[in-house]
């Protein structure tokens, strides 16, 4: 289906991007995309041709231990962005990403993006600050995580 | 009674038997252990006569005077606040029979204390243990017991020590306030005699019963003049002049790491200081496990348990508990009691084991103002 | 002489009921021994409990304050006295002295939207807090309460976060440090729920408790999101013994946390925190 720059203009990871590069983004749309509670959106190692705006919906970023239980690293919800495989080679999925509950998302190509964007150098610099800031957003997130605060025995001083 | 008047040597100790007389434990110094320390008196024989002190960082040597002063010296490794806030004190005691527990507040040994000899540095102290442990939303009972009965003989210091800064602090030597009698020692062509002024009416009520006379304008004149000079002879010195500011803003400066590495955190200087407060409770049962007890002990900021939260100590290292200590005296005291919790005595200096000396580290910080630790 | 009460004395009650929240917390519901009513407190603030023979420790109430006939705590056994105390039965008797310290500042927040975010076990002292909120839900704006657990086993007061979780006047957000495939909800750290909260950052309350770190974190979350510092509240935690201002352990530069805290305008505290070793 097509995919046109209104379909864009409300989502949190766009928001306030000019009218021209939200309709360049639009043209490398894949459509939108419904996953049911537990379907997999991605699978680690597979490959990374889209990336996906999420619209509402649990998306669980996992990997799989020893024992096939599922670990998960974070959850992303509506408004987020997920999956930045797409970006640079070997565009491969790096952790599977599995629906928590049922989840809608807007798909784009990563192909057509990196195009739009090799076009349009303004648009691949927006594009770019907007996935670092999500980037950073989500390692400074990390980075708290990895203190693990809750834990009640910590290392003593 | 009017205007000041003359104690003669020779009546001291009439003094001291009214003090008695009254029902007063008088508390004064005393020479024991090669320091002059504080302790029950029972006549002049028990005074260090014709000693004095000398004093500097790290340094306590007692010395012979060339003449008889009975106050012709500083401060010891002694303040008042043994007794005033004992080193270890029962708060409660507790049973526990059938399933209920019964807690009662342990009586207070009820001591009424009269201090003779108590410095101008040591009357401020009190002063701020007043605002600390008395003046508070919660007093503490204990201190408050013997606080209330005290009666205090000031004496005006004839000699400043090597470590004393008083001047700087504003607590000293002149003791203006603060005491039921005051006296000042004059010595010189014979003579031997303490100029007094009464400070308080209970203060007068015993006086009248010590004998003395008027002071003459020349006597007065003397007295006056011995506390002049030892204005002058300060063996330190601190600049107060923006202190609590010019610390706050130095939290970090590298200063606090070459303390660290002389300071054995051994906690001496808050055990010595007049004014440091902090206690810890031990809660303790007997064998039956029917009586339980709490007791409280004098406890020391450089301590790693001091600010013990689970998982470890606030201030595991120790320029962070010297900048504690320090900080707290020199700077967020004011914030918590309208006044600094250092009153100048010089004690933490002499008896650092290392040296230490606050009136230098404060020099220091000044003296880079705003350098910052390379160190997180 | 005056007769003062002394501080130092705790006063007895009995354990009416206790239970484990989670494997390492419980709460427990106390009365006075001699039947009288709790003294009042407010939401935040902390009584010392005393276990005959072993000891005293701080705790939180995480009961409701308008509740006079019974006194509720939520602890984590990680020391002596926690241990003592949790291993108590029904029936014992424990020593009861405060309440101590400052409060959220609840009543300020009347009119406005309330953020509350709280980590692990800082939900207990909130929770008071919360069931305030509810009790008079029409005088608040919009109120989000951000839970950060370390594991889906670790989430304290589950049932009740269920309860507010269902109300259609509260935006509860649960998220878990550490998770499987069966756990339905929110993974990652609380701080990050911050910006997805529904409030109006000019007229808000937000009140934060948990470990320092999240506290400082979900701070600096709230001023990006146009929260001044005045209007963040945290909860400290320091080695608190005497409760009242008088042992010196609890100092936080000129701060005694037991009774200018433990909950401090942010504003207030901001630049010490960064400092570290305070």
């Amino acid at each position: 289906m097509d995919v046109s720059p209104t379909d864009l203009v409300g989502h949190g990871f766009l928001k306030g991007m000019a009218g021209e590069q939200l309709a360049a983004l639009a043209t490398c749309g894949a459509g939108y995309r419904s996953y049911a509670e537990g379907e997999f959106i991605c699978r680690e190692g597979a490959n990374a041709d889209e990336f996906h705006l999420i619209e509402h919906g649990l998306v669980a970023l996992e990997t799989t231990a020893a024992d096939r239980r599922s670990l998960v690293m974070v959850t992303l919800e509506g408004g987020e962005v997920l999956g930045w495989s797409w970006m640079f080679p070997p565009y491969r999925w790096y952790f599977d990403a599995r629906a928590v509950a049922a989840t809608r998302t807007l798909a784009l190509n990563g192909a057509l993006v990196r195009a739009a964007c090799q076009n349009d150098p303004q648009l691949g610099y927006e594009l770019t600050r907007r996935i670092a800031r999500v980037v950073i957003e989500r390692l400074q997130a990390t980075r708290l995580h990895a203190l693990d605060l809750y834990n009640t025995h910590p290392p003593r001083k | 009674m009017d205007g000041e008047a003359i104690l003669e040597y020779t009546d001291l100790s009439q003094l001291l038997s009214v003090l008695h007389g009254y029902g007063y434990t008088v508390i004064g110094p005393t020479l024991r252990d090669g320091a002059i320390v504080y302790d029950e008196v029972e006549t002049l024989a028990d005074f260090p006569v014709g000693y004095t002190d000398v004093q500097d960082a790290g340094t306590y040597r007692v010395a012979r005077r060339t003449d008889d002063a009975v106050f012709g010296y500083t401060v010891g490794p002694h303040s008042y606040k043994q007794f005033l806030h004992p080193a270890v004190v029962s708060l409660w005691e507790a049973t526990r029979t059938d399933g209920e527990m019964t807690i009662r507040t342990t009586p207070a040994p009820g001591a009424k204390y009269a201090f003779l000899g108590a410095r101008s540095c040591e009357l401020h102290a009190l002063a701020v243990q007043d605002r600390v442990l008395y003046q508070g939303a919660y007093p503490d009972p204990v201190y408050a017991a013997v606080r209330e009965s005290l009666f205090i003989v000031a004496v005006n210091c004839a000699h400043a020590g090597g470590t004393c800064f008083c001047v700087s602090m504003g607590t000293g030597p002149h003791a203006t306030s603060g005491f039921d009698l005051s006296l000042t020692e004059v010595q010189g062509e014979g003579a031997h005699y303490f100029v007094v002024e009464v400070g308080s009416e209970r203060g007068g009520e015993i006086f009248r019963q010590v004998p003395h006379r008027a002071a003459n304008a020349d006597e007065s004149a003397a007295a006056e003049r011995v506390v002049a000079e030892v204005a002058g002879q300060m063996g330190r010195t601190l600049d107060t002049d923006d202190l609590r500011d010019m610390l706050y803003r130095n939290l970090e400066h590298p200063r606090w790491e070459e303390i660290e590495r002389r300071c054995l955190s051994c906690g001496n200087c808050t055990l010595v200081c007049p004014t440091c407060f902090c206690t810890t409770v031990n809660d303790v049962t007997d064998l039956s496990g029917q009586h339980a007890e709490r007791v409280r002990t004098w406890d020391s900021c450089f301590t790693a348990d001091f600010s013990y939260i689970h998982g470890g100590s606030v201030r595991a290292s120790v320029r962070s508990r010297y900048r504690q200590w320090m900080t707290h005296k020199l700077a967020s005291w004011i914030d918590q009691f309208g006044t600094a919790g250092c009153v100048g005595c010089g004690r933490c200096v002499t008896w650092c084991p290392v040296g230490i000396d606050i009136t230098e580290e404060v020099r220091g910080i000044r003296l880079t103002d705003g350098a910052l630790s390379g160190q997180p | 002489m005056i007769e003062r009460t002394d501080p130092w004395i705790p006063e007895s009650y009995h354990i009416v009921k206790t239970w484990r929240e989670i494997p390492d917390t419980f709460t427990m519901e106390l009365k006075p021994t001699d039947g009288r009513e709790i003294p009042r407190f407010a939401s935040g603030q902390f009584n010392m409990l005393y276990v005959f023979g072993v000891g005293e420790i701080p705790v939180s109430i995480s009961g409701d304050p308008s509740q006079r006939g019974i006194l509720t705590h939520t602890t984590r056994a990680v020391g002596a006295v926690s241990r003592a105390l949790c291993d108590l039965k029904e029936g014992a008797v424990v020593g009861v002295r405060g309440p101590y310290g400052s409060h959220w500042p609840v009543a300020e927040a009347m009119g406005k939207d309330v953020v509350i975010a709280a980590g692990g076990l800082g939900l207990a002292p909130l929770r008071s807090a919360v069931r305030e909120i509810v009790a008079a839900r029409e005088r608040f704006g919009k109120v989000s309460v951000l839970y950060g657990a370390r594991t889906v086993e670790d989430i304290l007061f589950r049932r009740e976060l269920e309860g507010w979780r269902a109300r259609f006047d509260l935006d509860v957000y649960v998220t878990v440090d550490h998770a499987d495939a069966a756990w339905r909800g929110s993974v990652g750290v609380v701080t990050r729920f911050v910006a997805r909260a529904a409030f109006n950052p000019e007229q808000v309350v937000a009140m934060v408790c948990g470990p320092e770190v999240m506290m400082r974190y979900t701070a600096r979350e709230l001023e990006k999101c146009g929260v001044v510092d005045d209007a963040i509240y945290l909860s400290m935690e320091r080695n608190m013994k005497c409760a009242v201002g008088l042992c010196g352990h609890c100092q936080f530069q000129q701060f005694f946390v037991c009774k200018d805290g433990p909950v401090f305008a942010y504003h207030r505290v901001k630049s010490l925190l960064a400092k570290g070793e305070i």
